[in-house]
């Protein structure tokens, strides 16, 4: 009984606010004459209609397609990359200058070259979405493998505990606390990517819908796509939230008790 | 040869020198020392001995400047198969991204055995620890002396001819540390393990050892080899109000003050 009271107070709570920004927009618009700023209601009425239908599909999926290709094959690269970088000093010192350049280009202005090279297809939106999205995962595998607890690589060596034992449950294990925090940040950087690549120069996608709604003067539709993007946003870190909370359960964990301790 | 003339460990000539940029730091001069099968020595010496250094040495993780060690008539050049160590700091040397079970599991998975073997070692060696129901436990759910004993689990299910101690009592409670004792006489006891015991509670080695080296101030060497002529059967209580324990833990002390001073035995 008073679990449930307690879960219904934090839900109350931490849906206070954006109920409370929902019912400020629906109020102060709802009278709305402005072309630039219709009612809430009539923003809604366009999102049922526009996304919440099977049409809309032709240009979320290819959008979320992108991303997932896009994000996965960064998380990979950044992981498979970062873990020998992270383990050799020579390869840091070597490396390190290029990657910080590297690091430091925009990803947005790959698009104009990437389009010379690979095309206007899902190819180039891909590429961007890597281009953007493996720094963070890198680095971090990078900063994890680096602080690896000497006691337990000892502990590993004097087991004498093989090569792919020791990858799978010391490195990555060991790494993941800060692999995540990079796929963390990867995650809001692919969706702005995967928005931007595919305002350039696309034929479907929401980017691409959101471009052509706002050339168009189609303002209901525009805003309702921005709220899709939100709700995208939403979704995917609620998903990674999840796996995080599933894969490093004993992170937390241990960080409670070494708090309580 | 027959097994009594060959000993079980044998650590001969060690130095170790540690080359850095600018300068260049002897840790350890001329150490040697054999250990008999079966035996439990203990090594004390005050902080800054080099304790670790040479344990090290000896259990293959860092290779000696000179000199050797040898175990069972083959020199050490890695992490021997034979030897299991257990560190200080049991917080850091258990896996906490795993249960206690796959802790002592995961060494025993490159050796050949069946998974009915595997799972029996485990079992016997938690067993043997006095720590039960907490398979499927997290390192970090328990207190230090049980997270301890599921580091001795881990090296008793591996089953070494010679087991290295490395301080393990030094970060947890009076009482607890009491017990551990108590169950490392009767693990090796039991066992019939080789135990190279370090510490820098020079009680506790008395209390354990069936010989105590004594190592002076870095550079190291040994002072002495003090053989520990107690009983065998050893009570917390009634050991330790011995007048032999007195006298023994006297010795130590006062040749422990003189390593502290820096002073080392004639001829090194």
């Amino acid at each position: 009984m008073s679990g449930a009271a307690a879960l219904a107070r934090r839900a109350a709570v931490v849906l206070a606010l954006p109920l409370a920004l929902f019912a400020a927009w629906w109020l102060s618009s709802a009278g709305s004459q402005s072309f630039y700023f219709p009612p809430l209601r009539t923003i809604l009425q366009t999102f049922v209609r526009l996304w919440l239908s099977p049409d809309a599909m032709a240009n979320v999926v290819p959008s979320l397609v992108r991303f997932a290709i896009g994000y996965l094959a960064s998380a990979l690269l950044g992981i498979a990359c970062g873990i020998p970088i992270g383990a050799s000093r020579n390869l840091r010192m070597t490396l390190e200058p290029v990657l910080e350049f590297l690091r430091a280009i925009p990803p947005p202005v790959l698009v104009p070259v990437l389009i010379l090279f690979v095309g206007i297809g899902d190819e180039m939106k891909t590429l961007v979405i890597i281009f953007g999205c493996i720094w963070p995962v890198l680095l971090n595998t990078v900063a994890g493998v680096r602080a690896l607890d000497e006691v337990l690589a000892e502990t590993v060596r004097s087991y004498r505990i093989g090569k792919s034992a020791r990858l799978w449950h010391f490195v990555l294990p060991g790494a993941s606390p800060q692999i995540f925090a990079g796929l963390r940040q990867s995650l809001s950087i692919g969706i702005i990517l995967m928005v931007v690549s595919e305002m350039f120069a696309a034929s479907n996608g929401i980017g691409f819908s959101l471009v052509q709604y706002q050339r168009t003067f189609a303002i209901p539709e525009m805003w309702s796509g921005i709220i899709l993007l939100g709700l995208i946003g939403i979704a995917l870190s609620f998903i990674f939230r999840v796996i995080e909370s599933w894969l490093l359960g004993w992170y937390h964990g241990l960080r409670r008790t070494q708090r309580a301790a | 040869m027959n097994r009594a003339s060959t000993p079980m460990l044998e650590v001969k000539g060690l130095r170790k020198v540690y080359e850095g940029a600018s300068r260049t730091v002897e840790a350890i001069r001329d150490v040697s020392f054999s250990v008999a099968q079966g035996e439990l020595v203990c090594i004390v010496g005050p902080s800054g001995a080099g304790k670790t250094t040479l344990l090290k040495c000896i259990a293959g993780l860092l290779a000696p400047t000179a000199g050797s060690v040898v175990l069972e008539g083959h020199a050490v050049t890695g992490p021997p198969p034979a030897m299991a160590v257990v560190f200080q700091e049991y917080g850091r040397s258990l896996f906490p991204w795993m249960t206690v079970h796959d802790n002592v599991t995961l060494p025993l998975k490159r050796k050949k055995m069946s998974a009915e073997r595997r799972e029996e070692l485990v079992r016997d060696a938690l067993a043997a620890v006095d720590l039960r129901n907490v398979e499927s436990a997290y390192p970090w759910q328990l207190s230090g002396g049980m997270q301890q004993r599921v580091a001795i689990a881990r090296a008793v299910a591996y089953e070494p001819h010679v087991l290295l101690m490395d301080e393990p009592f030094a970060a947890v409670d009076a009482q607890t540390r009491a017990d551990l004792e108590d169950l490392i006489r009767v693990l090796w006891r039991k066992l019939g393990v080789t135990v190279l015991f370090v510490t820098h509670d020079i009680d506790e080695s008395v209390y354990l050892g069936q010989r105590v080296l004594i190592m002076s101030h870095a550079p190291t060497v040994i002072m002495e080899d003090v053989t520990i002529d107690l009983p065998g059967e050893r009570t917390q209580l009634e050991t330790r109000s011995l007048p032999r324990f007195g006298e023994l833990r006297k010795h130590i002390y006062s040749q422990i003050q003189i390593a502290k001073q820096g002073r080392k035995p004639a001829g090194t």
